[in-house]
């Protein structure tokens, strides 16, 4: 993607996303506060961002690809249940995997 | 967060407290962003402009997600506002606190993000909670955005994204975004809807152009929300059908049933 477009997009996007968050502030509360949408909305978010943990994980371009990312997840999955902070998460996921591929892991 | 009866200065200084400890934490992981983010082939004012006008954690992962992986400007655009559809939700929970007007209002809106929602319904006083919301939002938006600028610069600095195992850490970045959310007592049906969207995501990876799969893994959820019946709610102070909430009264009945996670 050229600079031009990933700059569209990214205003695009940023548009999308502040409209949304005004739309919050200036309908009447009762349009958005119904139980349906409000657990919808949050299973949404739950989808996507599972999603994205797959497709970040084990694929690349349109292949499914089993490398050091997977082992990297699990070690942030055990870090995540001891409740370790996000900074020390992402850091031990990035560090497994970068210490593997350097021993010849993909 | 536990709720606090204190008098009006005491509760406000523990909002301001809460929100001064949120946002040094989740201002620490705008490095992550900055990181993958230029990692992802975005320029440092590329990753910049989307901590400063999108603001929001979930939605600016999964934009730079979707771009890094190939994905069109379509899917990445589409993607990011779903995430952002439950900060238009946080709205009509932190408006009635704020009555804010002008050009506060757009200023409100776009702090209105997980944190700043959570530290403003969790004080029961109406103060607390206005205090709570501005500081933690404006603490946020300063501290993720010079992370965010650090973690750019270190991310440029450090070439190929894959040798320092960054690609590792955009999916555990991601893990650590939906773990509060999969978690906990109430969470069977968001565990049964994560594991769905795994599923179809990578079953259509192979068919459709990137992005797309996880686009279609929403609309699990959109099936799952729309048929399945809640449990009731345990909330005991009010009933789901929300009496006309008056202005300045603390939204404690939606914010039980919309809980936003402090995340991390």
């Amino acid at each position: 993607m050229s600079d031009a477009a990933t700059w569209i997009a990214v205003v695009l996007a940023c548009a999308v996303c502040f409209a949304l968050k005004l739309v919050g502030h200036l309908v009447p509360e009762h349009w958005l506060a119904k139980p349906r949408v409000a657990r919808t909305a949050a299973l949404v978010t739950v989808a996507l961002l599972s999603a994205l943990v797959a497709v970040q994980a084990a694929t690349t371009g349109r292949a499914l690809v089993a490398d050091a990312r997977l082992p990297a997840l699990a070690v942030a999955a055990v870090a995540l249940a001891l409740r370790a902070p996000f900074i020390v998460v992402v850091v031990l996921a990035a560090v497994t995997a970068a210490v593997l591929r350097a021993m010849g892991m993909p | 967060m536990a709720r606090v009866t204190l008098p009006a200065d005491d509760a406000r200084r523990v909002a301001v407290r809460q929100a001064v400890s949120v946002s040094v934490a989740t201002g620490l992981y705008g490095v992550s962003f900055g990181a993958l983010s230029v990692a992802a082939g975005l320029s440092l004012p590329q990753t910049m402009a989307l901590s400063l006008l999108m603001f929001s954690g979930g939605s600016q992962f999964a934009f730079v997600g979707v771009l890094g992986a190939g994905g069109a400007a379509g899917a990445a655009i589409a993607t990011a506002g779903l995430l952002g559809v439950r900060n238009g939700l946080y709205g009509p929970q932190v408006a009635p606190l704020l009555h804010a007007h002008g050009w506060r209002r757009p200023l409100a809106a776009q702090l209105t993000i997980d944190e700043s929602t959570a530290v403003a319904t969790a004080q029961r006083d109406p103060a607390a909670g206005r205090a709570g919301f501005w500081w933690t939002g404006v603490g946020v938006f300063v501290m993720w955005n010079l992370f965010t600028l650090g973690g750019a610069l270190v991310g440029d600095a450090l070439g190929d994204p894959r040798r320092y195992g960054l690609d590792a850490a955009a999916a555990a970045a991601f893990l650590a975004l939906v773990w509060p959310r999969v978690t906990g007592p109430r969470a069977r049906l968001a565990q049964l809807v994560a594991a769905g969207a795994v599923l179809v995501a990578l079953a259509v990876t192979p068919f459709v152009p990137a992005g797309v799969p996880v686009l279609l893994a929403a609309v699990v959820a959109i099936v799952a929300g729309m048929l399945v019946r809640p449990p009731a709610p345990p909330d005991p102070e009010g009933t789901d059908d929300a009496v006309d909430p008056r202005p300045g009264e603390a939204p404690s009945a939606t914010s039980d049933r919309h809980d936003p996670e402090v995340t991390p």
